[in-house]
């Protein structure tokens, strides 16, 4: 922890932007290094140059290549990734000339055989990272220029040399053995598309253009356009270590409002559930989604043989969301990630098409379908995030079947690691803090509570459970029905009584949907309450939350960001026929029903977060998300 | 007798059973017996305060025990005997000023009476009045003029007969039973109308915020517990209002929210109301219909949505069960939760309480001896869960908690509107005095103590 946290300085991106903005240097755009994941990984350039620029010490930057070095095994989880990397980069090199003849038309698929591999990573890297590369590129330049007085190509040169034994073993590698080459084919090639381009971001649209893949995934990252994009992360594609910098730079996107006509508008052209609107909708959430619940389902499910755009694995993840059938975000993202592996092993690149882009665009159809069918949560974006980068990080010279293997043991590495072993970690951690006459109380339905409960009691530790439940789903009535079935004792109340059961509660633990970098916490509706009352009456409460969940967003109240349940849950008390006050309520236009399914707890509320990093305090989220919140896509 | 026996028997059933809910209806309906117990109760040549009192007070002590909880009861008892107490006084003073009238004119009387202490029979008198009303202003004051004004008097109305009384004595005692049946029954008129009362004072404050303001009362559901009642505010643009656990009355009570609608519309208020379930009873569904039918923007929320909603919300308006004399309020369950989370979004917290629902006694652990826990099938099917416990005899046990009340303390209360006007909630127990007298606090429940 210690090390990565003293590499922060380093990456610094707020600061030099502000100088990079006001001298934009188009015709430096070739400088920007085609940059192989791998090495990009390990250490771009631009990170010395902030050294630079920031007139650091000496000592201080030897100080951080050690961090580095160390740092390395953690960026780079693949081996195979870094063995590659002298190749790639040699390839790469050819990258930039096809980037021209590419726009027009993917010729034979014989001439792509060789380049090919090489040539989506080199532009998923040109546009994912260019605009900042470029930037910081540049400033290096200038001040080399300044410090040394050199120009041309030498610089370039230079720029290597003036940090000759910098960092990260690969980088020099890659850059000495390809630079002059590369650079000279794309100096040229770049030139004329740089001059056609007033600044980096129209080549990143362009280079787009080129890509009718990429451009879909780079026009839905910048606009924030496709209806499906609830998810922020689904179109954060930049998957190299770079990428941290870019990602540090770009405010996340924007979720979808979906108060926007426009947009909305464009969304329903383009989905494949047609959904129809909520009648009565809740005027404060106009800008989230609101549909009838359940009114697709049968029509989905007829329609199961005729999409044969989503696989069928994905589209029964689908229905099974929009069916409510799973819930939890553990279970929906290996539910999703089972499925996107099934699509996945089933695929095979079509002629004409190379494997990484088109997989991307397709399983970026598979989570626009899956979130038509059901808003993906913050913490899944994660998941999905991750299943991108390790598809745009394959080494190009795979094969499919290689390709597929790699992602699939990848995939299966999530679950095992992210979450099942994360649980384990975090239960390990959690029973520590149960004690003999502990009085828990416990919220909602979570699995990792349910196992530290579990875990415990196996412990022979002795304790109480206070289960409290909430309307409209009851959740936590089967969790009660297999705690009483292992021999727990237990109080079952409901959310209202809370402040009356607290009094005897000694711990709270508590369940997550995602964990927000100021704090927050994003978990089921009701929780906030919990925590608040747990606070106001001095009891602890212990947020268990694996750390795949922790997500760099900030949310400071619950209206922004939510999802919307089926509001005719709300009308109906199962078991309770004489509360039937509010039948056909969407027939009384004053009538709403509003079913929230988050809320967000703040984070004064929260004594201490249990992940498998260990238990943090409230305010370390942010320095989990920063020093592991890489792994997830690297890895 | 047997009737009011009879009547007494049912109504403590009733309450036993718990099927009178509401403290509206709970105080109303006491109000009535102990009335009819009054007119019932024959009434003796002397003392015929204490008589009443104490007939009072064994029935008062009876419908108590029946429900600790329900404190409207209590609060009725104490202010009928708080009432006689009153009259009874007042009748004094007509009494004595009456002797001083007749004392200038019939001497005779007055010679037969020098042989009592004068000075400690006003004495006397000016004890009784003191211990009968709270120590204000008004009575200092009259009681010195008074004391002075007398110099000569026999003992107050009931403790002494004075032979220039005998004449006075059957009337007298007619007209203290009289007397404090009328003022019974003007508390029974002011129970039903405390709603009214309440929401004009919401109207009036829609008048003087302007926009951003407020409230209707409302109340209580009569079989209900919960008295929710209310609304809201409305900011500018984006108005909303927040009801929370609303109770609506059943009758001519929802005249509060239809005239508080009336006036909102009126002035083309545009306000929301999100109404909270209020598990496990959902009145809230109740209210939310009611106020959907009057036309007004109603969303239903569930309980757990409170805090992620009160953020949005201008103003927190709510019902009481009761308010005790430290400011705290007996809510329906839920409420200290939303009480807290106002507290946390800075959203005032209005309490709406009719006069009937103030108590006199403080509360300690309130949480646990002012509830009542309801039965656990509002929560569980039993149905689905006797295999747990079949299965779970092994080890594993269930307890099904459902509280009926929460307890507010009174830092989270912002402002109490009663039927007198809205109060802050450190003044509670002024106004209690002004509604019971110190005598009947405790002795309630050991009526052989004299008072």
């Amino acid at each position: 922890m210690d090390i990565p946290r003293a590499s922060h300085p380093v990456i610094d991106p707020k600061l030099r932007r502000v100088g990079f903005f006001d001298q934009p240097e188009p015709p430096h755009l070739p400088d920007s290094p085609p940059l192989d994941p791998v090495s990009s990984v390990i250490m771009p350039p631009p990170r010395l140059l902030s050294e630079r620029t920031a007139a650091v010490p000496v000592p201080e930057s030897r100080f951080r290549r050690h961090e580095l070095d160390d740092q390395m095994p953690i960026g780079s989880y693949n081996p195979a990734g870094i063995t590659i990397s002298p190749t790639a980069s040699i390839t790469s090199s050819s990258a930039g000339i096809i980037d021209g003849e590419f726009s027009e038309d993917c010729s034979g698929t014989g001439w792509f055989r060789g380049s090919e591999l090489s040539f989506p990573d080199g532009r998923l890297d040109l546009s994912a990272v260019k605009p900042h590369e470029v930037l910081a590129e540049n400033r290096y330049d200038d001040a080399v220029n300044v410090n040394n007085l050199r120009g041309g190509t030498e610089k370039k040169h230079e720029a290597v040399k003036v940090c000759p034994d910098t960092p990260s073993v690969s980088q020099p590698l890659k850059a000495k053995t390809t630079k002059a080459e590369r650079r000279a084919l794309q100096e040229a090639q770049r030139a004329a598309k740089a001059a056609s381009k007033a600044n980096g971001s129209s080549a990143v649209a362009e280079s787009g253009k080129a890509s009718p893949a990429k451009s879909k995934k780079q026009s839905s990252q910048k606009k924030d356009g496709p209806p499906v994009m609830s998810s922020v992360t689904i179109d954060k594609k930049s998957g190299n270590h770079p990428s941290e910098k870019e990602r540090k730079k770009d405010p996340p996107p924007q979720q979808m409002q979906f108060d926007d006509q426009n947009r909305v508008e464009k969304a329903k052209r383009r989905a494949l559930v047609n959904q129809t609107e909520a009648r009565n909708r809740v005027e404060l959430f106009r800008h989230l989604p609101q549909y009838e619940h359940g009114a697709q389902l049968p029509n989905l499910e007829s329609r199961f043989f005729q999409l044969d755009s989503i696989h069928p694995a994905v589209f029964k993840v689908g229905l099974r969301y929009m069916a409510g059938d799973i819930s939890g975000v553990n279970a929906r993202c290996t539910e999703l990630l089972r499925a996107l592996q099934n699509a996945i092993i089933d695929y095979s690149t079509p002629p004409e098409k190379v494997l990484i882009r088109d997989l991307t665009t397709k399983i970026n159809s598979y989570v626009s379908f899956i979130s038509e069918c059901r808003p993906i949560s913050i913490s899944m974006g994660n998941a999905i995030r991750f299943v991108k980068n390790r598809i745009a990080k394959l080494p190009l010279s795979y094969i499919d079947a290689e390709a597929k293997a790699a992602l699939c043991s990848d995939i299966d590495r999530f679950i095992n690691e992210k979450i099942i072993i994360a649980d384990k970690v975090i239960v390990g951690h959690a029973t520590t803090k149960v004690r003999d006459g502990d009085v828990l109380l416990i919220y909602g339905l979570s699995c990792v509570v349910e196992m530290i409960l579990l875990s415990a009691h196996d412990l022979g530790k002795k304790f109480r459970v206070v289960v409290v439940d909430s309307r409209p789903k009851f959740e936590s009535q089967a969790l009660l029905a297999r705690l009483m079935a292992k021999g727990l004792s237990c109080t079952y109340t409901h959310i209202n009584a809370v402040s009356y059961i607290i009094h005897e509660v000694t711990k709270v633990f508590l369940g997550a949907s995602a964990v927000l970098s100021n704090g927050t916490v994003l978990s089921r509706i009701g929780t906030a309450c919990i925590a608040m009352v747990a606070h106001e009456f001095r009891v602890p409460v212990l947020i268990c939350c694996e750390a795949f969940k922790f997500h760099e967003r900030v949310l400071l109240d619950s209206i922004c960001c939510n999802e919307l349940g089926d509001p005719d849950a709300v009308a109906t008390v199962p078991g309770r026929m004489d509360i039937n006050y509010l039948d056909n309520w969407t027939n009384k236009e004053n009538l709403q029903l509003l079913n929230l399914m988050y809320d967000v707890t703040p984070s004064d509320y929260v004594s201490v977060i249990v992940t498998d990093h260990g238990m943090i305090p409230p305010t370390s989220v942010p320095v989990i998300v920063r020093e592991y919140g890489q792994e997830h896509y690297i890895t | 007798m047997p009737d009011v026996h009879i009547l007494v028997n049912e109504f403590v059933n009733q309450l036993k059973k718990r099927k009178i809910e509401g403290s509206q209806a709970t105080a109303k309906q006491t109000a009535e017996l102990l009335r009819s117990v009054i007119s019932q109760q024959r009434v003796p040549q002397t003392n015929q305060a204490t008589a009443l009192i104490n007939a009072v007070r064994a029935v008062g002590e009876k419908l108590i025990a029946a429900n600790p909880v329900e404190l409207a009861v209590g609060n009725i008892a104490r202010r009928v005997l708080h009432i006689i107490r009153e009259e009874d006084l007042s009748l004094a003073t007509a009494a004595i000023a009456g002797l001083e009238l007749s004392a200038v004119s019939d001497d005779e009387d007055d010679a037969e009476r020098d042989d009592y202490p004068v000075l400690s029979a006003a004495a006397v008198a000016a004890n009784a009045r003191n211990t009968l009303r709270p120590p204000s202003l008004q009575t200092l004051l009259e009681d010195a003029p008074i004391t002075a004004a007398i110099p000569h008097t026999s003992s107050s109305g009931g403790d002494s007969e004075g032979k220039s009384r005998s004449v006075d004595k059957g009337s007298r005692g007619r007209k203290l039973k009289h007397d404090v049946i009328e003022a019974v029954n003007e508390l029974i008129q002011d129970i039903s109308t405390c709603y009214e009362q309440i929401a004009e004072q919401a109207v009036e404050h829609i008048h003087q915020k302007q926009d951003r303001s407020l409230i209707s009362g409302s109340d209580t559901l009569i079989w209900i517990f919960f008295p929710g009642e209310i609304a809201l505010p409305s900011c500018k643009s984006m108005a909303e209002v927040f009801v929370l656990n609303v109770k609506q009355k059943r009758n001519g009570s929802s005249k509060t929210v239809l005239e508080f609608l009336c006036a909102a519309k009126e002035k083309k208020r545009s306000f929301k109301v999100f109404v909270a379930e209020g598990a496990p009873r959902y009145q809230g569904h109740l209210l939310a219909k009611e106020l959907a039918a009057r036309g007004l923007q109603t969303t239903v929320i569930t309980d757990s949505a409170v805090f992620a909603m009160i953020s949005r919300v201008n103003m927190v308006i709510v019902g009481a069960h009761a308010v005790m004399a430290n400011g705290g309020v007996i809510a329906p369950v839920g409420l200290n939760m939303v009480a807290l989370a106002a507290q946390r979004h800075a959203v005032p917290f209005v309490v709406l309480a009719g006069s009937h629902k103030l108590c006199p006694l403080y509360p300690h652990n309130p949480e646990v001896l002012l509830n009542e826990l309801r039965s656990p099938s509002e929560l569980l099917d039993f149905g689905e869960f006797s295999d747990c416990m079949d299965s779970a005899s092994g080890g594993g046990s269930l307890h099904v908690v459902n509280p009926t009340f929460d307890y507010v303390p009174p830092k989270l209360v912002s402002l109490f509107i009663t039927d007198t006007g809205g109060h802050n909630p450190s003044y509670m127990y002024r106004l209690i005095a002004d509604y019971y007298s110190a005598d009947d606090l405790v002795v309630k429940r050991r009526p052989a103590i004299g008072s």
